[in-house]
């Protein structure tokens, strides 16, 4: 028992406080956890509720561009979940937690539609394709306006739960677990998984992949029906939380906040979209509070400064700022450090090794 | 709705189909030279859309100015507005295809937030340069439609003559069919992205100002036009100037067709439009007259 409470915290010690950008993350985790029980203002809850939702949209867009598509359209995924969600909650009457999972599996379901021409398509054909389909979907919307409500959509919906900290903590674990799950599926060094280096591939050089014996279609295929089911999760979550689905879920606008998201938080990294949701949603929530006029302008203004000074997105830029690769064991290191902290190689050049040799035999 | 006559009806969405097709014409043919030339997909395109009908409107309502003049105003300052843009935030990050749309996508938001706080929300008109209608067998055209039909056949002849005769011209066809070797053969790549840029830009105003008397002006009025000529650039094969042409009209008159005869029409015709798209794009992944580069050098 002491031993695995010992090697516990060992690789706690290890693996996530002696890696700075790790260390950040768990303590926002943490942060995150400690807010839900504190007394806050619903209004700043449900911010927070709404940041944790479309932080999985924004992560389940990112998977996707992972994958190397780039999919201009991703509010059909969450938007027909949505309205999966309401109809079947508004017009049969079926519980929550069965709805929620509906919706997943109608994002799926649309996933794997759109994923049909998009194996023959890629670059910009592809993106505008996929912005064809919420314009598509948001038609069939207005033509049935019995079932689906038409411009008003549908609205008073059963909530999650009553009490808006179980709401919160119960978006927030799922949110997290979601994110993991995908965060694993892109893994390119894992051993045991081995959708994240094909992922990658695919994303490199789709015909070199598929000389190499790699089913392209199949995980093409695959790539939409994982981003359309965790898109789904957080379609459903919303049109539960938000309690009104209507028409906007479809629009253009809705497919642009991921695709925002994500290049500000750092593509292709699925922690990325997490961060970027959370301080970007939270940071246009407040701004629009402050001063409404100019809400859209500064959000303008935050995001192409953004991309102008760095192009590779925050949560990249911050940890190059505050980590540094071993060049010999590539084990990541604080970038204060001189030497590596496992095989003790100098991290910043030679010179300054030896320089701070000079001072450790001098003392 | 009483609907007129079969055969009247059939001539209405011939002659909407012709003239919203042909300007959709002008718009795509736009987008689809910006794209060959500079290799970017600029969202802001229809934002200077946009720009050019609200200057329009400021100029000969509120500075009173002659409408011709005003119109040539709006149209320069709208087109000043949109190379400014690209030779300023697009320009620089070029190579990043994803990030080039995300910043066009922000600054058209951007460009609909200004308009929304300049002027509000309240629908705006812009006068119409000619007045009144004929009958053409039967179906009335407004002079207007006539004046947008005739514009866009000259600008779209125009710059068929300026691609096939012009030194520059040349020189932006060889810039969209290989970019390495037009700077190898001594053009100035930089310098005819940025012509073809403003040929494109140009473009879209002029259109602006000749479509926007028969429609309203409003701070989304970018919107339904970006998504069309996206649809119509891709449909026609991306950079194929004979293929937007057709497929502009080819989504005109199925939009056209939808309102006029589909209930509930008007909700659906871009969904109808880009369910055509869509069809085609599986079928033929390249467009109609696109070509398939396996391996483009960038």
């Amino acid at each position: 028992m002491e031993y695995y409470v010992r090697r516990i915290y060992k690789a706690f010690n290890g693996e996530i406080l002696a890696v700075p950008g790790r260390a950040i993350g768990a303590a926002g985790i943490v942060l995150l956890f400690l807010l839900g029980a504190f007394e806050i203002s619903p209004y700043v809850k449900d911010i927070l509720i709404f940041s944790s939702i479309f932080a999985l949209f924004a992560a389940s867009w990112d998977f996707l561009f992972f994958s190397g598509q780039l999919n201009l359209g991703h509010g059909a995924f969450f938007g027909a979940s949505a309205y999966t969600s309401a109809i079947l909650s508004a017009k049969f009457g079926l519980p929550v937690w069965l709805t929620i999972p509906m919706g997943a599996i109608t994002g799926v379901i649309i996933g794997v539609a759109v994923a049909v021409p998009a194996l023959r398509l890629r670059g910009p054909y592809l993106a505008i394709v996929t912005l064809a389909v919420p314009v598509i979907l948001q038609g069939l919307v207005f033509v049935f306006p019995s079932v689906t409500g038409g411009e008003l959509g549908l609205f008073s919906l059963p909530g999650i739960a009553e009490s808006s900290t179980f709401v919160y903590y119960f978006c927030l674990v799922l949110m997290l677990v979601c994110v993991w799950v995908m965060w694993k599926l892109t893994d390119t060094n894992s051993r045991t998984v081995r959708t994240g280096i094909i992922f990658h591939a695919l994303s490199e050089d789709e015909i070199s992949a598929r000389t190499s014996g790699i089913n392209t279609v199949r995980y093409k295929v695959l790539a939409f029906a994982v981003s359309g089911f965790f898109a789904g999760i957080a379609g459903g979550l919303y049109a539960h939380t938000m309690k009104v689905v209507g028409p906007s879920t479809l629009e253009f606008l809705f497919s642009i906040y991921p695709l925002i998201w994500t290049i500000f938080g750092g593509s292709r990294t699925i922690y990325g979209p997490v961060v970027g949701a959370y301080l970007l949603y939270f940071l246009s929530m407040e701004l629009l509070v402050i001063v409404p006029e100019i809400r859209m302008t500064l959000f303008t203004a935050v995001i192409v400064g953004m991309i102008l000074f760095m192009p590779e997105g925050f949560t990249r830029w911050f940890r190059d700022k505050i980590e540094i690769r071993c060049p010999r064991c590539k084990i990541i290191n604080p970038v204060r450090r001189r030497s590596c902290r496992v095989c003790g190689t100098p991290l910043h050049g030679t010179m300054d090794y030896a320089i701070d040799r000079k001072k450790e035999i001098a003392l | 709705m009483v609907r007129p006559e079969k055969e009247e009806d059939l001539l209405q969405v011939l002659i909407s189909g012709i003239v919203i097709g042909t300007v959709y014409a002008v718009l795509a043919l736009g987008f689809s030279l910006i794209w060959g030339a500079a290799r970017i997909v600029n969202m802001a395109y229809t934002s200077f859309y946009m720009a050019a009908a609200y200057l329009f409107y400021v100029f000969y309502s509120l500075v009173h100015l002659n409408i011709f003049v005003s119109a040539a105003l709006a149209v320069m300052a709208a087109s000043l507005i949109g190379v400014a843009m690209y030779k300023f935030l697009l320009e620089p990050i070029r190579a990043h295809e994803t990030v080039v749309i995300l910043v066009s996508i922000v600054m058209a938001f951007f460009f609909e937030e200004c308009v929304l706080s300049i002027f509000g929300t309240t629908f705006r008109s812009v006068p119409p340069f000619v007045s009144g209608y004929r009958e053409v067998f039967g179906v009335r055209v407004l002079n207007q439609h006539f004046l947008a039909l005739l514009v866009s056949i000259v600008l779209i002849i125009g710059l068929w003559l300026f691609l096939s005769r012009s030194r520059t011209g040349i020189a932006i066809r060889a810039t969209s069919q290989d970019r390495e070797i037009v700077n190898v053969m001594g053009i100035s790549e930089k310098r005819v992205s940025l012509i073809a840029i403003s040929i494109g830009i140009g473009f879209v105003c002029v259109s602006s100002v000749i479509i926007t008397p028969i429609y309203v002006v409003e701070p989304l009025m970018w919107m339904h036009p970006i998504i069309m000529v996206l649809a119509i650039v891709v449909l026609g094969g991306l950079g194929s100037l004979k293929g937007s042409f057709v497929a502009a009209y080819i989504l005109a008159f199925s939009e056209v067709a939808v309102v006029n005869w589909i209930p509930m029409g008007s909700f659906i015709k871009s969904a109808i439009a880009l369910l055509v798209m869509v069809i085609v794009l599986s079928k033929r992944p390249e467009g109609m007259f696109g070509t398939l580069f396996e391996d483009e050098r960038l």
